[in-house]
């Protein structure tokens, strides 16, 4: 079998290399942060701090990393944004969020780059970081305790909470789809998908792919 | 300090076990009677010289209070007060020693997220226990007095330890002990209120008609306490809280929010494996990939 031949004739690029790098570095620090947010998050995640060396260096490290979050997922707005940009047939592939559940695509319009799932955990994901970091800034006692007041810091951290509970939601949504939709992780491992996956769940992107129109990296 | 031992603690942070508490001591309690203080700071020069802490020369800005404000070394500190009594026109010198409340229901100890770096213990006594701190300042945020400061030196939370180290062997705290006119005395809570109740009628005698006790029922009582000549308005006093509490925030951000962001993830987590189960995963099929090489070959 000419597996091989076969594959790399019909397969598409999705991601740079570039944007492929962007975004692991995001995605490991936010799963960093989440595992060390959630260890002073709760009393029974405690323990966790023993991956980052006991609690004071975890307590130091934690919005450093946030920092890195910060500007490696501006990276990935700046090069996402337009590709997200709300259309018509989002509020059709929203209006069919059974069938999304089901599996029955043959049923949903032809999608673009991403659909409204994806567009949404984009969105979500970029309002929450900004929360984050601002409300982040202000609990950074270490750097910022003199420019806030302690009610301040009070409501920062209540909202840091909730944003981070949030966002590690948003991000399960993100990884349970990826593993869900069979043949998705390549994209972020590799750069590209098969022609199959592309016609299946993002036909429209495909064709103007094929039409020479779009091209397939995220720039 | 932690100098008791773990059968005097009746709760710790972030463990959601209550101590078992073995060994009951009896309440201890320190009161500050402010209409006796003279302001001479002899207890600010104990608590230093007994915790073996000193502080930076400071700077003069036109008033006796000295340094500025409460520090990681200054657990206690003469907040000076000028206030003229609206009904007499008269010039009064609010002297209040400020520190660490000792709260029966401490909000540093609630919003602490390391397991036992602040404990209570069975006589009252609030402590941070510096080994177990991460400086966070979490408590900082969960304290309605604002008392914890976080320390250079060594970024972890400190303040008074109502001199733990010396009550457990049967002493007063150093402020206690130093202090000249005896403003500041230390006992069992109930001796305490006791004594207080009879300031207060002695106050009251003498034309103080609003004196009273500040005990404040909002955070269960405190084991530091304070006599007041107008206890019906702490907050001349160095904006002494009228009615100290635990912030909402602080209980939201440490109850509800806290289960039910746990119990949110889980589910999330759950509803992922079971749509998983019950779904299938959603794969390619030869049919797609053939469409997709239709779809290419036509183009070319």
């Amino acid at each position: 079998m000419s597996k091989t031949h076969s594959e790399k004739s019909s397969t598409v690029q999705r991601y740079s290399a570039g944007a492929r790098v962007n975004h692991w570095i995001t995605a490991g620090s936010l799963v960093l942060l989440a595992i060390s947010g959630l260890a002073l998050f709760h009393p029974s995640l405690f323990f966790l701090t023993a991956l980052f060396g006991g609690g004071e260096t975890t307590r130091a490290v934690h919005p450093w990393i946030g920092v890195v979050l910060f500007f490696s997922f501006l990276g990935l707005f700046f090069r996402f944004w337009r590709a997200n940009l709300w259309n018509r047939t989002d509020n059709v592939w929203m209006s069919k969020l059974r069938d999304v559940l089901a599996g029955n695509e043959e049923n949903m319009p032809e999608i673009g780059k991403y659909n409204a799932g994806q567009k949404l955990v984009f969105w979500f994901m970029s309002a929450l970081i900004l929360i984050l970091i601002t409300s982040g800034i202000v609990v950074w006692d270490e750097y910022f305790y003199q420019y806030t007041s302690i009610d301040q810091k009070r409501y920062a951290i209540l909202v840091h909470s909730l944003a981070a509970i949030a966002a590690i939601s948003v991000w399960i949504v993100h990884v349970y789809a990826a593993i869900w939709v069979k043949g998705t992780i390549r994209a972020m491992t590799r750069g590209s998908v098969t022609g199959g996956w592309a016609w299946r769940h993002h036909r429209q992107w495909l064709r103007e792919l094929v039409a020479g129109k779009a091209t397939g990296a995220g720039k | 300090m932690a100098t008791l031992q773990s059968q005097d603690i009746v709760r710790r942070s972030a463990t959601t076990f209550t101590p078992p508490a073995a060994r009951h001591q009896i309440k201890v309690a320190k009161l500050i009677d402010v209409s006796k203080c003279i302001g001479c700071k002899a207890c600010q020069a104990a608590c230093l010289e007994w915790n073996n802490l000193r502080e930076d020369v400071g700077v003069n800005v036109g008033q006796y209070q000295n340094p500025h404000d409460l520090t990681a070394n200054s657990w206690t500190l003469m907040r000076f007060t000028e206030w003229v009594n609206p009904e007499t026109d008269n010039l009064e010198w609010l002297i209040r020693k400020d520190g660490c409340m000792h709260c029966e229901d401490p909000g540093c100890l609630k919003a602490c997220p390391s397991p036992g770096a602040i404990v209570q213990y069975s006589n009252g006594i609030v402590d941070f226990v510096s080994e177990n701190c991460i400086g966070c300042g979490y408590c900082i945020k969960g304290c309605p007095f604002n008392i914890p400061r976080i320390s250079k030196a060594d970024s972890k939370a400190y303040k008074c330890t109502l001199c733990v180290d010396r009550v457990s062997v049967g002493q007063a705290p150093a402020c206690a002990k130093s202090c000249p006119t005896q403003a500041i005395v230390f006992g069992t809570k109930e001796a305490m209120l006791e004594h207080a109740a009879g300031r207060v009628t002695d106050l009251k005698s003498r034309g103080y008609k609003n004196a009273g006790i500040y005990d404040p029922p909002g955070v269960g009582g405190t084991h530091v306490m304070y006599v007041l000549h107008h206890a019906d308005k702490p907050q001349i006093y160095a904006s002494l809280p009228n009615n100290p509490a635990i912030s909402p925030i602080v209980g939201l951000w440490k109850g509800t929010v806290k289960y039910a962001g746990m119990a949110a993830l889980g589910l999330m987590a759950v509803f992922g494996f079971m749509h998983h189960v019950v779904a299938g995963p959603n794969e390619v099929t030869e049919e797609d990939e053939e469409n997709a090489k239709k779809l290419k070959d036509a183009a070319e």
